[in-house]
């Protein structure tokens, strides 16, 4: 926290020097020959500070560490007849010991003196990590300082720094999708070492319990995802069928004819319905059209259970309206007005222009808005969670109950959690197939939407 | 008169083309209103079980500090005080006012008339003023959530007693308690300033309401940075190649990916890996702060391409470097469109669950967070973990916590649309 201080206050205090250089500077010479304002000059010797110092900082803290940790173990004994996961332990205990959070029942001789002996090796680390940034930061500004002349480019330098920034934030986005491919990746791979690729992938039971205790009877585990994923389908399929002639004619009604003002008031109420988060339809569908279909199927003699897949793929579906209409509303607006001015010259109706000459020119992009919305109504959880079942059926009948990839995902990974098990290792397979899933829907709309713009424009 | 033209003559429009153009009207029309009904059917089911939650029961109850119970040895040492049965304290007090036999069979029925966690007001009040002891004073106590229920008409009294929460000896008691003008509806403080509990009569969403806060701000101090520099670097200095075209598809899908993606990532890089506590606030804005990234890239890069290219040029004609130009000119302009941008992503962040459930912040914690490394939950993982409760009490707060959650999501929306119009310039 100190050293943060520090380096901070080094900083400024690199920003006053570079700054009063640059003045000085000009009070001896023509200010016409200043490169750069005296502020660039600051900003320079800033930088230099501040960036090195958390690149010193972070290197050395985990080198350190490392180190640390190495000759901590090492000092205690019999540290060789240990396996990895109690070295571990170990080593948890002997840091917990050190910050004075451990139990006092822990009085164990050798883990006191391995607390001890961390805990000096830690004060002597941050100490020497103090010196050094400190003679760092001393060093850097007394050479910068020599470096600052009149003519000295300092703007240049700065710009060039900040283009790098900016360029590095830019591909936090690649990092992201690395990061998100790289997780996935790993912990699937350790799951499909305990269960083969192809049972995970085409097998058709799924019942994840696996035996906590050797032998327990019925309790092995099978993993296989294709229930999850037609009841995924299912509901999404439900979804789509309630929303995509809803968002449909609703953007072909606003578009072309609704008066001015019906339109203004009806397109943002229409925008509440995609800003309502996810967990309150969740509530709506488990707890008020849950039981009405329920009810009504009571009513025609239909046994609808309550999780049944209709109403999450009901609920679903409403929340997925404005996706599409919206953007389907931006794609026939974006149709030229001479096609439909032509059209209207031959002596058709609205709507026969709108069926036969607007919607044909429109069809990629409104293709790509439902693969949008199929590729969310796919990854979308809550409702799910809050509404269908945990039961992996294989069936098509959507007054029973299914479970849905996002499903098993938040009932595999919330609650206890071990790291070892295929139990919770099968939460990121099934993540792992849903992000693919989900990416090849989301790049073939993108691509489609965006070939189809760039022929009007 | 034998030629008379009929309209259908004079119109190249057959009725039949008339009929369908009008059917498809009535399509477009049925269409938007079940969208809107819907969208109202909801918001009222709503409200309509989450209002009453506004008001709780409190019951009026003349207590009488019995210095047996309390301090039988008259030391007043705070440790006696602390650990005196105040429970039982209120439970006389409630059976003397009935005129009830503490032995009755069913008096335990009576003493859970009134929250059990009422003895901590009771207790600090002894706490604070010792000399108490041995008078009488008047509080008014919460009453327990089936009381509660019952008085708002959620508990049917019609049904057979066994199924039913409620008693017919405890319906009794509540009538007298009633005639005598002892039941208080006040307005519901406690849902304000107590966070998540096991009984639902005394449980808040102030703790939750402190998590989502520090979510959002750590969100806000990650994403905002990046984004907006991102979005400056591909809009006004990336050249078209196949690397920013590459970072542009990477963010447009980034922008499409289910959240509870961004959940696992989270998991298993900012847990797992770099050992971040589990459940803290960190870990969840730090996970909402990548889930925006790309929204806020998307729309900062459209409020600075509606500035136009004279506000560049001109700038870069009076001698800036472009790098300048950028930054004294066209961020300042791109500021409103950038800041409502901002405002629609926290908002969607602040309603968003599935990833807050993959790295734990639906733990029970009844304190409110001090820091973002605290254990903590989320205002929408509070309503999840609610709406799995059997009380019919917490449907109710449920109900009410979701409204609290729309009311702050439509403020954030509306200050959005507010700085939309007040600040946006248009070229």
């Amino acid at each position: 926290m100190y050293l943060i201080l520090a380096v901070l206050l080094c900083s400024l205090y690199g920003f006053y020097i570079g700054r009063n250089k640059s003045l000085s500077l000009i009070k001896k010479e023509d200010i016409k020959n200043l490169n750069s304002k005296p502020n660039y000059h600051g900003y320079y010797i800033f930088f230099w500070c501040l960036i090195p110092s958390i690149i010193i900082y972070i290197t050395f803290s985990i080198s350190g560490n490392i180190l640390i940790k190495s000759i901590v173990l090492n000092s205690v004994p019999n540290i060789n007849e240990m396996s990895q996961t109690n070295l571990k332990f170990v080593y948890d205990q002997i840091q917990l010991m050190a910050s004075g959070t451990a139990d006092a029942f822990n009085t164990d001789e050798q883990l006191i003196t391995a607390a001890n002996k961390y805990n000096s090796l830690k004060n002597i680390a941050n100490i020497s990590f103090f010196v050094i940034i400190l003679c760092f930061l001393s060093a850097i500004i007394i050479f910068l300082k020599r470096k600052i002349q009149i003519n000295f480019p300092a703007r240049l330098k700065v710009e060039k720094f900040f283009s790098y920034v900016l360029l590095f934030c830019s591909v936090i986005a690649i990092f992201t999708t690395i990061g998100i491919v790289l997780s996935l990746l790993f912990e699937s791979v350790r799951f499909f070492k305990s269960i083969p690729f192809f049972d995970f992938i085409f097998g058709i039971h799924w019942s994840p319990q696996m035996a906590i205790r050797e032998g327990q009877v019925g309790s092995s585990g099978t993993f296989g995802s294709v229930p999850l994923i037609t009841g995924t389908l299912l509901i999404t399929f439900i979804a789509m069928v309630i929303s995509v002639p809803v968002g449909l004619f609703s953007a072909i009604y606003l578009s072309d004819y609704a008066p001015k003002k019906i339109r203004n008031i009806t397109k943002p109420l229409l925008e509440i319905l995609a800003g309502i988060p996810t967990v309150v339809y969740g509530f709506f569908a488990a707890l008020t059209i849950g039981p009405i279909l329920r009810k009504f199927g009571d009513l025609i003699g239909l046994d609808i259970v309550s999780e049944s897949a209709l109403a999450a793929g009901l609920v679903m579906g409403i929340m997925i309206i404005p996706f599409i209409s919206s953007l389907s509303d931006d794609v026939i607006n974006a149709v030229p007005q001479s096609l439909k001015d032509g059209s209207y010259a031959l002596g058709t109706t609205k709507s026969e222009t709108m069926v036969k000459v607007i919607l044909p020119a429109a069809l990629p992009g409104i293709i790509g808005s439902i693969l949008l919305g199929v590729s969310r109504a796919i990854g979308e959880t809550m409702i799910v969670v809050m509404a269908a079942g945990m039961s992996a059926k294989l069936t098509a009948n959507p007054f029973e109950a299914v479970t849905t990839v996002t499903v098993q995902i938040v009932t595999l990974l919330v609650g206890d959690q071990e790291f070892d098990s295929p139990k919770t290792l099968a939460a990121f397979a099934l993540g792992l197939e849903l992000f693919f899933i989900t990416l090849f829907l989301n790049l073939i709309a993108l691509r489609v939407v965006q070939k189809y713009r760039e022929k009007y424009d | 008169m034998t030629n008379v033209i009929t309209n259908e003559h004079l119109s190249p429009i057959s009725s039949k083309r008339v009929n369908k153009e009008g059917l498809f009207k009535l399509y477009g029309l049925a269409a938007i209103f079940f969208a809107l009904s819907m969208l109202i059917f909801l918001l009222i089911t709503i409200s309509y079980k989450g209002y009453s939650t506004f008001q709780e029961t409190r019951i009026k109850l003349d207590i009488y500090f019995n210095e047996e119970l309390i301090d039988p040895t008259s030391t007043r040492e705070s440790k006696t005080l602390n650990s005196a049965d105040y429970s039982k304290l209120i439970s006389q007090s409630l059976f003397t006012f009935l005129n009830i036999d503490k032995n009755h069979p069913k008096s335990k029925d009576i003493s859970s008339l009134i929250s059990y966690n009422s003895f901590l007001t009771v207790r600090d009040h002894v706490l604070n003023n010792p000399d108490i002891i041995g008078k009488t004073k008047k509080f008014d106590l919460i009453a327990s959530d089936d009381v509660d229920q019952m008085l708002k008409g959620n508990i049917d009294i019609n049904v057979p007693e066994e199924n039913r929460k409620i008693t017919d000896f405890q319906i009794e008691a509540i009538e007298k308690l009633k005639l005598n003008g002892n039941i208080l509806k006040v307005f519901n403080k406690t849902f304000f300033i107590k966070s998540d509990s096991r009984e639902p009569e005394v449980s808040g969403i102030l703790g939750a309401i402190v998590g989502s806060f520090y979510c959002l701000l750590v969100a806000l101090f990650i994403s905002v940075p990046l984004g907006v520099s991102a979005a400056i670097y591909l809009q006004e200095f990336a050249k078209k190649n196949k690397f920013t075209d590459f970072i542009e598809i990477n963010i447009n899908n980034l922008a499409a990916v289910p959240s509870i993606v961004f959940g696992l990532l989270g998991l298993s890089v900012f847990i797992n890996f770099f050992h971040f506590p589990r459940s803290s606030p960190i870990v969840g804005g730090l996970v909402l702060a990548l889930m925006s990234l790309p929204t806020i890239v998307i729309v900062t890069r459209a409020s600075l391409l509606a500035v136009p290219d004279t506000i560049r040029d001109g700038a870069m004609a009076l001698g800036a470097s472009k790098m300048q130009a950028i930054f004294n000119q066209v961020l300042p302009l791109a500021t409103p469109g950038i800041c409502t941008g901002v405002i629609i992503s926290l908002a969607r962040a602040l309603g968003e669950t599935a990833p807050l459930l993959m790295i734990g912040m639906i733990a029970f914690i009844p304190d409110v967070p001090t820091s973002i490394t605290d254990p903590a939950t989320a205002l929408p993982a509070q309503i999840f973990m609610w709406a799995d409760q059997p009380e019919r009490a917490f449907i109710e707060r449920t109900s009410a916590a979701i409204l609290i959650l729309l009311s702050f999501l439509i403020v954030m929306n509306a200050a959005a649309i507010y700085i939309r119009y007040k600040f946006e310039k248009k070229w």
